[in-house]
């Protein structure tokens, strides 16, 4: 399935509770939560790790819009806001984690 | 009308914010119209089923008898996190509904078996 | 593919509503039909036709009229949300006896089971929210 976080995972713990539920399928990063997808973020190496089971998105706006885009983990792809549709149309089931 | 599987997640606490609340209305009326309805607490999520909310205090209605009383509406499948339990030093014992206990990666292979996830 | 969009927090204060209206727009491009938007929680805030933004700010609440006149989108704000927060149609002013309506065009108001009718008619239902 279709995981959207939209939390800076130093925030909140969306990011982590979604690595230890999703067991398999792609997480989407977008808002706050493109944060976990910039290199050096306490999270990068759960991220990695993760990469082995899940694809891990970030949308591209949103991490432009915060000036992290050169930052981004590696492994980690970006995705516009069509690339968004194109990954909720493609996972039977999605879930935001507010 | 056809039957859909509705999984409300929950994963904020109740009364700091309206999700809660709002998000028993969802349940209900998704019973209403006959759909597949399960619940699911998770993160701070688990302290929406603490037994003994005392509202008086803070002037706003308590809402845990509405927990209660799903099983009136055929609503029965309540998921609660292990692990965000044990986070917060609760067991069942401090719930104010029998639910089901679940590990994380369980109850995330259940999320992967419904139509819809909608999340408050 | 037929597309639902929930909305959970109002404008300016949660990119939740720029980030949905950004998905829906282009959901549409792709051909994509959207069967309904609701809002809930603040996400009604997003239907009142007084917000007055700063000229050089989007306007979020036009921008959903605007989207819904071009493709015939069926923008609805929970009645039960709308009345705890003061978005109000003609039908709610004239119930509650209330001096004044807020809805933007384009907009309706009913209850949630719209919502859940929504999940059922689609064949992916997506969240914004906080």
């Amino acid at each position: 399935m279709l995981h959207i976080v939209n939390k800076s995972p130093l925030e909140r713990p969306s990011l982590d509770t979604v690595l230890q539920a999703g067991a398999d399928g792609a997480i989407l990063l977008i808002e706050d939560g493109v944060y976990a997808a910039t290199r050096g973020n306490a999270v990068e190496d759960r991220l990695k790790k993760a990469m082995g089971t899940l694809k891990v998105y970030a949308l591209g706006p949103d991490l432009d819009a915060r000036g992290v885009a050169d930052r981004l983990t590696e492994g980690v792809t970006v995705v516009g806001y069509d690339g968004f549709v194109d990954l909720v149309a493609e996972y039977k089931t999605n879930q935001s984690w507010l | 009308m056809t039957t859909k599987k509705f999984m409300i997640v929950n994963r904020k606490a109740p009364y700091g914010t309206v999700y809660a609340l709002e998000s028993l209305e969802v349940v209900l009326i998704g019973a209403a119209f006959e759909q597949d309805v399960s619940l699911a607490f998770m993160d701070d999520g688990v302290y929406q089923l603490k037994k003994g909310h005392q509202t008086k205090g803070i002037g706003m209605k308590a809402f845990e008898k509405t927990y209660g009383a799903l099983e009136d509406y055929d609503v029965t499948k309540l998921y609660v996190d292990q692990e965000s339990m044990a986070a917060r030093g609760l067991t069942p014992e401090d719930l104010c509904v029998p639910v089901e206990m679940m590990p994380r990666a369980d109850l995330g292979k259940l999320m992967e078996d419904q139509d819809v996830v909608l999340s408050f | 593919m037929i597309l639902s969009i929930l909305v959970n927090e109002g404008p300016y204060t949660h990119q939740a509503s720029d980030s949905a209206y950004q998905f829906a727009a282009a959901a549409l491009a792709k051909g994509h039909e959207i069967f309904r938007v609701f809002f809930y929680h603040d996400g009604v805030n997003n239907g009142t036709r007084l917000t007055t933004p700063p000229q050089d700010d989007r306007n979020i609440v036009s921008r959903w009229s605007k989207l819904g006149e071009e493709h015939k989108l069926d923008l609805v704000v929970c009645v039960a949300a709308a009345q705890r927060r003061g978005i109000v149609d003609e039908g709610e002013a004239r119930r509650n006896g209330k001096d004044a309506t807020n809805l933007a065009p384009g907009f309706r108001i009913s209850g949630l089971g719209q919502l859940i009718e929504a999940g059922i008619q689609s064949d992916r239902t997506v969240t914004f929210g906080d």
